[in-house]
């Protein structure tokens, strides 16, 4: 009896509080599809009158939405590349290689991990626009392909755990440190290398504070920093700005969605939300 | 690579040859970390003793820039609000990860849909939550206060109106996105090898106690690391300063990346900026050597303890 009454209110709690942690996220569905003038009645009318994607359309034109989608995607799409060609070159050179120096650089890699950006912010920006990178996409684009100490360190983590003698046997075959990382360490990563991936797209997908810093051109603009710009000229306007949030968030619930196993073990593995 | 190696590969000895190899591979890095951070750092601090926007001046100042800082209301206020932030948000959503992780660990049904259900909000980031939040926390018609009509409370706080609810209702949009921890406690709490139990059980252990005894203890490494990177995070909190607030009201949820930001980025007094970078800098290295030194006092590492 007494274990009956004790699961009956686990399940209880748990679905009160899964209620609340999924409520902002139905109100925003709901709200995107209200007519403006059910957005504020009191009590919350969860399902909206009719169904209205006017929100959607009305939004989607006010700003030029279509366009920061295809510079988001391009950005997202080629820095997911670099990060993963850079990060696996350097982690197979910290797991694999046994070069001089290698111990004590790592220290040093690990320790910049507690750097807050912020630092070296301001350098950085006057670096990129001594060298007229202002207002292109070349500063958030660059860093990408010249990895960080968090992605280097997970992936080193993983290619330590693949067996030496694998490179052995491929180096009595003739192949150099190269053919080895390309033919014998990239087949077997394949997981890993997908855990990074799925991270690296929420990051550079939610990614704010860069672009806000060197993007001055609207055309040029991300969903992120776009919808900064909708919520600053429209945020009156409740039910249209939370269409154009859901609108901002499809691909990452997209991809949530489709990766579940993947995201899950990203967290595991890295201990820190991506 | 492969073509030095060979033409040279009777003279040079195998280990000369990965020496060149290794650098070679860790190449990307080592031009990240001279250029975008050692080299970057050693800037940042030389122009913390100038006054200059980059454009018009560039003048040595010495050490007025961390005088004035230290001075400023301002970055104390600051320092003030991330720290109250960062203090609360940390303990709170680690317990609250932790409960719902022990929740889920007892043999729950449909396991993956609760897992699905808590973590989903962590996936939303940045803008989109904090656009959201706004909403969320409007004191009239917004989603929390309408809530706490339901439960009784009629007269929510104003949240970001208000001097006193501000920061609490950005704790809020923090431990909102507690999904991400839930996870990692869960699969910590999976590893717990059972033997551990059945030993407490034999020593008559309740619930409660083998809470305390095994769970906690075990936990620990995982708790130490998550609570490590999420002091650092939290002290960078400066979307939803920037977004819903802009810093207000009166300052309440002035952040310091938020002055970093205004001073450097909408003042152009990089110097000063440069300053503040390194004051957060301080502040955030000394609370986690804080952390690190007094871990060995409570992070249980297991196969330390046969002694």
């Amino acid at each position: 009896m007494r274990r009956i009454v004790g699961k009956t209110l686990l399940y209880i709690v748990l679905f009160t509080g899964g209620m609340i942690f999924l409520a902002p996220l139905l109100w925003m569905l709901s709200t995107s599809f209200k007519p403006e003038h059910q957005v504020y009645n009191v009590p919350i009318e969860w399902i909206p009158e009719v169904f209205d994607y006017q929100n959607y359309i009305e939004g989607w034109r006010y700003l030029d939405f279509p366009r920061f989608y295809i510079n988001t995607t391009y950005l997202t799409v080629v820095n997911i590349f670099g990060l993963l060609l850079s990060s696996s070159l350097v982690a197979f050179g910290f797991a694999r290689i046994r070069f001089w120096g290698r111990e004590w650089i790592f220290l040093v890699l690990l320790s910049t991990m507690m750097l807050p950006q912020q630092v070296t912010m301001i350098p950085i920006y006057v670096f990129w626009s001594r060298l007229g990178f202002v207002n292109t996409y070349w500063p958030l684009i660059i860093p990408e392909f010249l990895t960080n100490a968090f992605n280097v360190f997970l992936l080193r983590q993983f290619f330590m755990s693949i067996n030496l003698e694998l490179d052995d046997a491929a180096r009595i075959d003739g192949a150099g440190w190269l053919m080895i990382y390309a033919r014998v360490l990239m087949p077997l990563s394949k997981p890993a290398l997908g855990v990074l991936a799925i991270m690296a797209f929420t990051w550079n997908w939610n990614n704010f504070l860069y672009p806000l810093i060197y993007i001055n051109e609207t055309r040029k603009y991300t969903v992120a920093i776009g919808l900064r710009l909708f919520e600053t000229q429209q945020s009156q306007y409740m039910a249209e700005t939370m269409a154009m949030t859901m609108v901002a968030l499809i691909p990452v619930l997209l991809v949530f969605y489709l990766a579940q196993a993947r995201f899950i073990q990203g967290i595991v593995i890295t201990g820190v939300k991506g | 690579m492969a073509v030095t190696a060979k033409a040279s590969a009777s003279r040079m000895s195998i280990q000369a040859r990965d020496n060149i190899a290794g650098f070679l591979f860790i190449a990307p890095w080592l031009i990240h970390f001279v250029f975008l951070i050692a080299g970057a750092m050693v800037f940042s601090m030389g122009i913390s003793f100038f006054k200059t926007d980059f454009l018009t001046g560039f003048e040595f100042v010495g050490f007025s820039n961390w005088r004035d800082m230290f001075q400023d209301e301002l970055f104390w206020k600051a320092l003030r609000v991330t720290s109250y932030y960062t203090f609360v948000l940390v303990p709170a959503s680690v317990i609250l990860a932790l409960t719902i992780a022990v929740l889920m660990n007892q043999k729950v049904k449909a396991l993956g849909i609760w897992r699905t259900v808590y973590y989903l909000p962590s996936v939303v980031q940045g803008v989109a939550v904090a656009v959201l939040w706004g909403y969320v926390l409007n004191p009239r018609f917004g989603l929390l206060n309408q809530g706490l009509e339901l439960i009784g409370i009629d007269d929510g706080p104003r949240w970001l109106f208000s001097e006193d609810w501000a920061v609490p209702g950005f704790i809020l949009m923090g431990l909102w996105g507690a999904g991400g921890a839930m996870l990692l406690y869960l699969a910590g709490l999976q590893g717990i090898p059972t033997h551990l139990y059945e030993a407490a059980d034999l020593d008559g252990a309740g619930p409660v106690r083998k809470f305390f005894a095994v769970t906690i203890p075990m936990l620990t490494p995982t708790i130490y690391f998550n609570v490590l990177i999420s002091i650092i995070a939290s002290f960078q909190v400066f979307t939803q300063a920037l977004i819903l607030t802009a810093g207000g009201p009166n300052n309440a949820t002035l952040t310091l990346v938020l002055l970093l930001y205004r001073e450097g980025f909408q003042n152009f007094q990089f110097g000063y900026a440069s300053a503040i970078a390194w004051g957060l800098f301080c502040v955030t290295f000394i609370f986690a050597i804080l952390v690190v030194r007094t871990s060995s006092t409570w992070v249980h590492y297991e196969g330390e303890t046969n002694n």
